[in-house]
């Protein structure tokens, strides 16, 4: 398999608490990855260390076989969990500001993509809702041309219907070579556009398996595995 | 999404009985080019690997095949698909046989209920 992402003895400590424990994983080019976890379980610190906004207390991760780096933020495009939109820029100035700063942001797929969805560029960011604004700070994530999507939380604020295009626009947007990871909770709606799940939980990986896979051996939706093992 | 899928089966299985039965009761014509793999995965709302796998799933039963190069179509050959249509037909039956047997019906039982319902 050609991996794109890969962790080896992957541990992060903060000050005396353990966010992530001896993570081994291979993630392979061209696939479609949930992880899930519940809160706190550390979905949110291994996104950042790929990311490079953490480093790793032990172990490695390794981007396209290249450590964390220029070049391996290259190549991963991130959604933050959190509004990281300029609130005092328009979408159309943030458009322009974005082209100016990531090498492979498709202009004329963000375009399609806020013209489908009806947003309208010419309003400051500060002045749309919650929900529509983190339909902009997906669409700009998805607009590039990487390799990596690192996607934390993407659909948790937005309506069924926009969470349906959404998951549309992943799955006919990424080429085939790129691989999409994407924290949630909404596992049932999620599902079906997902090759691989990866459960974590206390900072470790309980599971990392294929769809398919799961519903076959456990006779039962990824959504319905994930209550049974993490039942409170 | 258009596709409804139910919980207790793969995915990949379900997509084969959908697109299966599309094919026999003729939506999809023999000889039609079926839709790129990309473009069945969006119409489904599925991952694209998952659509792959199905359809190469299906592509062994015979009732499509790959032109290299061009895309998948379905069979000329209507005899593969009716053989394909009397497995379908046989596995529903079977199971809805099996469960009027646990409700402790015998054959004859079964075949009148049966046709007091389709007439």
């Amino acid at each position: 398999m050609d991996l794109i992402m890969e962790c080896k003895a992957l541990t992060k400590v903060y000050t005396n608490q353990i966010a992530l424990s001896n993570v081994n994983l291979q993630i392979g080019k061209g696939r479609i990855v949930g992880l899930l976890g519940p809160n706190g379980s550390g979905k949110t610190t291994l996104i950042k260390l790929t990311n490079g906004l953490l480093t790793p207390t032990h172990g490695e991760i390794l981007i396209d076989g290249e450590p964390i780096g220029v070049n391996s933020k290259k190549k991963v495009a991130y959604l933050p969990d959190h509004n990281f939109l300029p609130q005092w820029m328009t979408t159309q100035q943030m458009l322009g500001f974005f082209a100016d700063f990531y090498e492979d942001f498709n202009m004329q797929k963000a375009e399609e993509m806020l013209k489908s969805l009806e947003i309208d560029k010419k309003r400051k960011i500060k002045t749309l809702s919650k929900g529509t604004q983190e339909k902009v700070a997906l669409i700009m994530t998805m607009s590039r041309e990487s390799q990596l999507y690192m996607l934390d939380e993407p659909i948790a604020g937005v309506d069924p219907a926009t969470r349906d295009y959404i998951l549309r626009t992943i799955i006919s947007n990424y080429s085939e070579n790129a691989t999409v990871i994407i924290s949630t909770h909404l596992i049932a709606d999620v599902e079906k556009v997902l090759s691989d799940v990866i459960f974590i939980n206390k900072g470790e990986v309980a599971l990392c398996d294929t769809v398919d896979n799961i519903r076959q051996k456990e006779g039962m939706s990824v959504d319905e595995y994930f209550r049974e093992v993490f039942k409170c | 999404m258009s596709w409804y899928f139910s919980n207790d089966k793969p995915i990949f299985q379900q997509l084969v009985d959908i697109i299966t039965t599309d094919i026999i009761i003729g939506k999809y014509k023999l000889g039609a080019k079926l839709d790129t793999v990309r473009d069945l995965a969006v119409e489904a709302g599925v991952n694209p690997n998952t659509m792959q796998r199905a359809l190469a799933e299906i592509e062994e039963t015979g009732i499509i095949y790959t032109k290299r190069g061009d895309g998948r179509y379905v069979t000329e050959d209507y005899s593969k698909i009716a053989s394909i249509k009397e497995k379908y037909v046989n596995g529903y039956t079977e199971k809805y046989i099996e469960s009027l047997k646990n409700l402790g019906l015998n054959n004859d039982e079964i075949a009148e209920a049966v046709k007091k319902l389709l007439k």
